[in-house]
């Protein structure tokens, strides 16, 4: 149930962002999903791939500190007060919501969302028990 | 091991009585054979009958860098050149070397040194010693190269560079003992790594490691990572080269100095008034038994204590604390005396901080600052932002509570602080030169 997600610290310098995205492109990885978290001094480059191990091994050959997450893909009804209603099941039980990113794709009328939460089983459990969907990790590298 | 149980275990009185004899006669030679300390003495209204007790250096005048850069190149010496075997030379920082010449016997004597040194750390014949200090006019390779020689044990002359090609050699040939400076000792690991060598897997079993500062925490960081013991060595050129004083394996806690043949003080940088046993100063070197080219009170630079407590090995031999930076190199932030050694043992405290940084010095406005540039690796790496700024933070707090000046921390990728394959360049000053430090 849960996603493998690459993390790349980057510094706030030019040509990093395009260095990481064109080491992927080489290699013949696809980015699924990516989000950008800045600060004034560096960055951290988060990543949903379709080949995560090579991935990985093909940005550590070039020097990039690469870290590994598991992460949640939760289907969102695409309307209004969707992701809303996904939240409140989350809000109510306590569980944390580290971080959160859309996929860039949808799945047939739905939106993806990754999560990261504080405590990662419980949450996956708890959504499953609402009846909200929750994609396999082969699922979402596919997608 | 102790190689020379005489002179490495004098009792004091009878090892100060052999110092004041020696002293006596280089002032003397000196004075009669070297223009420089004829005007330095006569100057400063001496002659070298003044010198009755040990007590009586301290009214000597300093030698200094300067005052051999003035002698260029071979005004020093105290030989005609026809008895001159061997010269050797510092990087100068200023454009020119600083020349150092050798008659054979302080080829001899400096042998005789080194051989003692490798005995400190438990080598002996049939060990194999892989010298990766550079070989030519800097004295680190050649000083432990005729060492290992003299002891009867295996030399691979391998100089600096060519990391990889080092680490085939430390695998095939098998050296027991390296030799190298602290930095290309991590260098050496961080590359064995990325080759997946396992270092245990090595017939490595201690290394002497000088020629720059280190610190305590490195000399773990070494030990882990390479398997083996690590022993810190002091030495410079102008003195005879590597040589003047080592760690022994017993205690690994100060290096003993030969005073047979080099007489150590203490000075304050600033009032040059010699300071009392374990006062931290600059060291000041008088050499006892060089020929070619001997030197009185010699300002090192080098900021260090003196220990004259008995060590557990047998020695004698006073002891200097580990190297705490140089004089010149000491940063002055904001008033603040700064060593980069400090910085250096607050970050290798902090867990998965790596051992590479850089200090970047710069001034805005009229203020000083300092930046402390910190690799991050996938040991403290996160991607939470939140974690990565705590550490930044946590670094930053240290550094403030250790130094009493604010520093800013930036983290920076991988390999992206220059490595090294001699000396580490750990300080960038961009502030403006000729200007007020403070």
């Amino acid at each position: 149930m849960k996603v493998e997600q690459i993390s790349v610290f980057l510094e706030n310098k030019a040509g990093r962002l395009a260095e990481v995205t064109r080491v992927l492109g080489e290699a013949g990885i696809n980015i699924r999903a990516l989000s950008l978290a800045d600060t004034t001094d560096f960055g951290i480059l988060r990543l949903i791939v379709d080949k995560y191990d090579l991935a990985r091994e093909v940005l550590k050959s070039k020097g990039f500190t690469v870290g590994k997450t598991e992460v949640v893909a939760v289907e969102v009804p695409d309307r209004p007060g969707g992701l809303a209603s996904v939240l409140a099941v989350l809000a109510r039980a306590g569980i944390n919501v580290e971080y959160m990113y859309a996929f860039v794709q949808h799945s047939g009328k739905n939106a993806v969302i990754i999560f990261r939460f504080d405590n990662l089983d419980e949450a996956i459990s708890l959504l499953q028990k609402e009846g909200i969907h929750i994609y396999k990790g082969e699922e979402v590298y596919r997608l | 091991m102790i190689r020379d149980p005489y002179f490495e275990t004098l009792p004091r009185e009878e090892l100060e009585a052999l110092q004041l004899r020696r002293l006596r006669s280089v002032v003397e030679r000196v004075y009669h054979l070297v223009p420089f300390y004829r005007r330095h003495l006569d100057q400063a209204g001496l002659k070298p009958e003044d010198l009755r007790t040990l007590a009586d250096l301290e009214r000597f005048p300093f030698t200094t860098k300067q005052d051999i850069r003035d002698n260029y190149p071979f005004e020093m010496f105290a030989v005609p050149m026809e008895q001159v075997v061997r010269l050797h030379a510092s990087s100068g920082t200023t454009g020119k070397p600083t020349p150092v010449a050798y008659t054979a016997r302080d080829l001899d004597t400096w042998g005789e040194l080194m051989a003692r040194v490798l005995a400190a750390g438990g080598v002996h014949r049939g060990d194999i010693v892989h010298v990766a200090y550079g070989y030519g006019l800097f004295t680190g390779g050649l000083g432990f190269h005729y060492g290992v020689e003299r002891l009867g044990a295996t030399v691979i002359p391998v100089s600096g560079g060519q990391t990889r090609r080092q680490i085939m050699l430390i695998q095939d040939f098998g050296p027991t003992v390296l030799c190298c400076t602290p930095s290309f000792a991590l260098y050496l690991a961080e590359v064995g790594r990325e080759m997946g060598v396992n270092f245990a897997n090595t017939r490595l079993k201690v290394g002497f490691f000088g020629a720059e500062p280190w610190s305590e925490a490195m000399r773990q960081e070494i030990e882990q990572q390479l398997h083996l013991d690590a022993l810190d060595i002091y030495g410079l050129s102008e003195i005879i080269g590597p040589g003047v004083g080592v760690e022994c394996l017993e205690a690994k806690q100060g290096l003993h100095l030969f005073e047979d043949h080099f007489l150590a003080e203490i000075i304050d940088p600033v009032t040059l008034k010699r300071l009392p046993p374990g006062e931290m100063g600059e060291l000041v070197i008088t050499t006892l038994t060089k020929e070619a080219f001997p030197l009185i009170r010699y300002r090192t630079r080098d900021i260090t204590s003196l220990n004259y407590t008995p060590c557990r090995c047998g020695r004698t031999l006073a002891r200097i604390s580990r190297i705490r930076g140089r004089s010149d190199d000491m940063l002055i932030i904001r008033g603040v005396n700064v060593f980069p050694s400090q910085i250096e043992s607050v970050l290798m405290e902090i867990p998965g901080v790596a051992p590479h940084y850089q200090l970047i010095v710069d001034r805005e406005g009229h203020l000083d600052t300092l930046e402390v540039a910190v690799e991050v690796d996938e040991t403290v790496f996160s991607d939470e932002v939140k974690q990565l700024q705590r550490l930044a933070q946590t670094i930053e707090s240290r550094l403030k509570d250790y130094l009493t000046v604010s520093v800013k921390v930036r983290l920076v990728e991988p390999r992206t602080i220059p490595r090294s394959e001699g000396k580490a360049q750990r300080v960038v000053d961009r502030r403006p030169k000729g200007g007020v430090s403070s």
